[in-house]
C-alpha cells in the first residue's frame, strides 16, 4: 500500500514504547484545581463566580461574550478559594480560578445526556460551544467555531487527525484503541454539522493497529487513510495535501480548500459530552519521558497541577531538567510544578537533566538541510538571519508568516542554530506591527 | 512535592544527532582512501606534505580565533582538517614543505577566517590556496612524477608532465590508458588522480546525505555532453586532472555553494561549463579550481534568484 506524506519534514526517534501499551487510567481528584481562563485561542473567559462561591461539578464558571472564545467549567464540586494569578502552559501567569474540592463531585443539577440526532446544526454547535470544547491536539481553537464556516465556503470533507507525529506521545493513539466507537460518532456528528459526504480518519503507519481497530466501527462516508510516519504529518495542511492533494494557500485556512480538521480527542469530546452531558472538564494526557519513573497515559480532570501527575507515575527518575507541555517538537517547557493542565494539554514530557545540552550556535554553514525539511518550504536559515539582524521587513517578504513553528529547521541545523526561535520573534513583531 | 528548579528554553527540545563536526568527520573518512592510495601511488614523501598541510591548517585557525577571540573550541568542528587536506591532495607529489604551510595560510586566513570563520567565506578555501600558490609559484606547482608504488621506495620517481598537459601541449609523451585514468595511476595532484576511490567516497556522502548527487552530477554530464560537441574525448576529459575530486568535495562545499537544489543544479552545470571553457581555450590545461572558484563567486546570485515555491504559495 502506498503511504500519503507531504514533501519535507523529519523523523526524530519516536519513543513511543514508553506509553504505547499504557491503558488510559483515571487519577484520583486533587484537593486543589487551578482552572485558568485561558485555555484557548481567542478571548479570555470572564469569571462567573466570586470567592468563596460553592461550585457543582460541571457548573460553568467561566465565560465572553466574543465568537472566539471558550467557556471553562468546575471539573468537581467545591468552593472557589481564590481567583488571581496562577502559572499557566503559556509560561505567562494567567487569572485563574482555584477550587478547593469538597471531595462529593457532585454534579450541577441538568447535566443529562443529550441526543444529538434530534438536534439541528445550530443546535449541536451552540451545544459543543457552552461544553467549553476546543480542539485537544494542542492548539486548543474553539471546536464551535472550526465548524461554523462562512456560508461561502463550500465544504466537502471532514478529517479527523489521528496522526500524532510529535515524538514520546500515545494518548491519541491510546484513545483510538479504547474509545474507537465514541470517535467514530463525534466524526458522525462532525459531518452531520457540517453537511459532508465524506468523512476521512487519518493515522500515521506505526498505529496501524489502532487504524484496523477502528475499521471495525466505521459508519457510511467514513474511511481509514495511512500516512507515513513522518513529523510534522499531523500539521493540518500538511495532512490535506498528503490525503487531498489541496494546498492550503498562504495565509488561509483549511475551510479555503472546503475540510475541516479536528484531532481524533476532539472527536471522541463532542461524542462524550452528547453520551453524559458533562462539559470537558478532563482530558487524556501521556506523562512520559526518561525523567519520569512509570510513564503512563492518564485522564486527568482540567486543573490538575502537574506535579500530581508526577507523583501517579512514580516520581522523578534522577534530577529533572524540563519538563514539557506537549511533545518534544513543539512542547512548551514550563517553569512550576503546580502548572495546571489545561484543555490543550496533550501531554507531559519530562526530560531529565543529564538530556539537555546547552548548545553554542556556530555560524550557518549553508547546507540547505532546513530547506529540505521545511514543510511549508521556506528559506528557514534566510528568514532566521533577517530576525536576527532585526530586518523585520526581509523576514516578511521570505515568508516568515507561513511559518507554522513545526521546528523541524532547528532539530536539523548541524550547526545547532535556534532557526525557529528567531522566526517566532520576526512573526511577533510582524503581528505587533500589524495591530499598530 | 516541592518547587525543583526546571529549565525552560523555547522548542524544539530534542535535536539531531549530527553536527557539523560529524559531518566534517564523515568528509574525512570519504577522504582516507583516495589520501592512502595518493600516498601509495606518489611515495611516502606525499605523506609529510598532507600531514604538514593539515596541521599548519589547524594552526592557522587556531592561531586566527585567538586573535579574534573566539573560543578555542571551535577548532573541534573539524573544519580546518577538511581543508588541510583538501589542499594537500590538490598540490602535485613532489612541493616543498612551505609549500602547503603558505597554501593554508591562503586558504584559512585569508580566504576564511578575514570574513568571519565557518560559513562567513564565499570562496572554497582550499582552492583559493590551491590558486593562489599555482599563480605564485607555477613551476613548483606543475612539476609532476611518475607513479612510483609503495609506501617506502627507494626508486627515483621520474618527472614528467599530467595527462592534460600531453594532450594540450602535444607533449612528446604517451597517453595513459583509461583503466590507468580510472584507477589512477597517472602522474597528477596527490588525490586527485583515482576517480575510483574518490568515487567511493562521493558516493559514502551522497549516502549519508551530506553532499547533494546534483552537483557532481550535473558537474561531470555538463563536461560529457560539451566534449561531444567540441569533439573532445569525453571519457579522457572527465577522467584526467582534478574533476572527480572537484566535483565531488570542492564544488558540493556546503558554505559555498547555493541554497536549493535546482541552484545546486545551475552550479554544476557552471562549474563543468568554465572547466571545459578553460581546458580548451584558456591557457592552462587544467580548468577544475578557476571553474569551481568562480561559480563560489556566482552563489549569493543564484540564491537570491532561485527561491522554492512556498507551500500555498502562487505558482511560478
Amino acid at each position: 500500500m502506498k503511504l500519503l506524506t507531504f514533501r519535507g519534514g523529519i523523523h526524530p526517534s519516536e519513543k513511543k514504547d514508553l506509553t504505547k501499551s499504557s491503558p488510559i487510567t483515571t487519577i484520583p481528584i486533587p484537593e486543589r484545581l487551578y482552572i485558568p481562563v485561558q485555555q484557548h485561542t481567542g478571548a479570555p473567559a470572564q469569571p462567573l463566580v466570586k470567592v468563596k462561591d460553592y461550585v457543582y461539578k460541571g457548573q460553568k464558571i467561566g465565560d465572553s461574550q466574543s465568537f472566539v472564545t471558550s467557556p471553562i467549567h468546575a471539573p468537581t464540586s467545591g468552593n472557589i478559594r481564590k481567583i488571581g494569578l496562577h502559572p499557566h502552559p503559556s509560561g505567562r501567569p494567567v487569572l485563574t480560578i482555584e477550587i478547593e474540592s469538597d471531595g462529593k463531585d457532585e454534579l450541577f443539577p441538568n447535566i443529562s445526556p443529550v441526543s444529538w440526532e434530534n438536534l439541528s446544526p445550530n443546535e449541536i454547535r451552540e451545544k459543543i460551544r457552552e461544553a467549553g470544547i476546543v480542539g485537544l491536539g494542542g492548539a486548543a481553537f474553539p471546536t464551535h467555531v472550526k465548524i461554523t464556516p462562512p456560508p461561502e465556503k463550500k465544504i466537502d470533507t471532514v478529517i479527523l487527525n489521528g496522526a500524532e507525529c510529535e515524538p514520546y506521545l500515545t494518548i491519541d493513539y491510546r484513545l483510538m484503541l479504547e474509545k474507537p466507537e465514541l470517535i467514530v460518532e463525534g466524526l458522525q456528528i462532525l459531518m452531520y454539522v457540517l453537511g459532508v459526504k465524506r468523512g476521512i480518519i487519518a493515522i500515521e503507519e506505526n498505529k496501524k493497529d489502532a487504524g484496523e481497530i477502528l475499521k471495525n466501527h466505521l459508519k457510511r462516508d467514513m474511511e481509514i487513510v495511512f500516512l507515513k510516519t513522518k513529523y510534522p504529518q499531523g500539521s493540518e495542511k500538511q495532512l490535506i495535501k498528503a490525503i487531498l492533494d489541496r494546498e492550503v494557500p498562504s495565509g488561509g485556512l483549511p475551510l479555503d480548500v472546503g475540510v475541516v480538521v479536528n484531532n481524533v480527542g476532539t472527536a471522541c469530546a463532542i461524542a462524550e459530552h452528547f453520551r453524559t452531558g458533562l462539559p470537558l472538564i478532563s482530558r487524556g494526557v501521556t506523562v512520559t519521558g526518561e525523567g519520569v519513573k512509570n510513564p503512563k497515559n492518564l485522564n486527568v480532570l482540567i486543573g490538575t497541577p502537574v506535579f500530581k501527575l508526577i507523583e501517579e507515575c512514580g516520581g522523578f527518575l534522577d534530577a529533572p531538567g524540563k519538563i514539557i507541555f506537549g511533545g518534544p517538537m513543539m512542547g512548551i517547557a514550563i517553569y512550576s510544578l503546580v502548572t495546571p493542565i489545561v484543555k490543550g494539554t496533550s501531554g507531559v514530557l519530562v526530560l531529565p537533566r543529564s538530556f539537555i545540552k546547552n548548545h553554542d550556535p556556530l555560524s550557518c554553514v549553508r547546507c540547505g538541510r532546513c530547506l529540505d525539511v521545511c514543510p511549508m518550504n521556506l528559506i528557514p536559515t534566510v528568514i532566521a538571519e533577517y530576525a536576527r539582524l532585526k530586518n523585520i521587513e526581509l523576514a516578511e517578504k521570505e515568508g516568515a508568516l507561513d511559518c507554522m513553528e513545526c521546528g523541524s529547521c532547528s532539530y536539523i541545523c548541524p550547526s545547532r542554530r535556534p532557526l525557529v526561535h528567531w522566526i517566532r520573534i520576526a512573526k511577533f513583531e510582524i503581528l505587533a506591527k500589524r495591530r499598530k | 512535592m516541592e518547587e525543583k528548579e526546571l529549565i525552560v528554553s523555547t522548542s524544539p527540545h530534542i535535536f539531531a544527532d549530527e553536527d557539523v563536526s560529524k559531518v566534517m568527520l564523515n568528509v574525512i573518512l570519504a577522504l582516507i582512501p583516495t589520501t592512502l592510495v595518493g600516498i601509495y601511488f606518489f611515495g611516502i614523501y606525499t605523506a609529510y606534505v598532507i600531514i604538514v598541510s593539515i596541521i599548519s591548517a589547524v594552526i592557522w585557525e587556531a592561531i586566527s580565533l585567538l586573535i579574534r577571540r573566539k573560543s578555542i573550541y571551535t577548532l573541534m568542528d573539524f573544519s580546518a582538517v577538511v581543508t588541510g587536506l583538501l589542499l594537500a591532495l590538490t598540490l602535485p607529489p613532489r612541493v616543498p614543505l612551505w609549500i602547503p604551510v603558505v597554501g593554508t595560510f591562503v586558504a584559512i586566513v585569508l580566504t576564511k577566517q578575514i570574513f568571519g570563520g565557518i560559513g562567513g567565506n564565499f570562496l572554497n578555501p582550499a582552492l583559493v590556496g590551491r590558486a593562489f600558490l599555482l599563480t605564485s609559484y607555477p613551476s613548483l606547482m606543475t612539476s609532476w612524477i611518475n607513479p612510483v608504488f609503495g609506501f617506502i621506495t627507494q626508486s627515483t620517481p621520474t618527472s614528467t608532465a599530467t595527462p592534460l598537459a600531453i594532450e594540450k601541449l602535444k607533449l612528446p609523451y604517451s597517453l595513459p590508458s583509461y583503466w590507468d585514468l580510472f584507477i589512477g595511476k597517472i602522474p597528477g595532484s596527490i588525490g586527485e588522480t583515482s576517480a575510483i576511490l574518490i568515487l567511493i567516497g562521493g558516493l559514502w556522502l551522497i549516502y549519508k546525505k551530506i553532499i547533494d548527487w546534483r552537483i557532481p552530477v550535473s558537474y561531470i554530464l555538463t563536461m560529457i555532453i560539451l566534449s561531444f560537441l567540441f569533439k573532445k574525448d569525453p571519457i579522457f576529459q572527465v577522467l584526467s586532472g582534478g574533476v572527480f575530486l572537484g566535483a565531488f568535495f570542492m564544488a558540493t562545499d556546503w558554505v559555498t555553494t547555493p541554497l536549493t537544489p535546482f541552484g545546486r543544479l545551475i552550479f554544476g552545470i557552471g562549474a563543468g561549463f568554465l572547466t571545459m571553457a578553460i581546458r580548451i581555450y584558456g591557457n592552462y590545461p587544467e580548468g577544475v579550481t578557476y571553474g569551481i572558484l568562480v561559480m563560489n563567486v556566482l552563489t549569493p546570485l543564484i540564491d537570491r534568484t532561485i527561491k522554492p515555491r512556498k507551500f500555498g504559495g502562487v505558482k511560478k
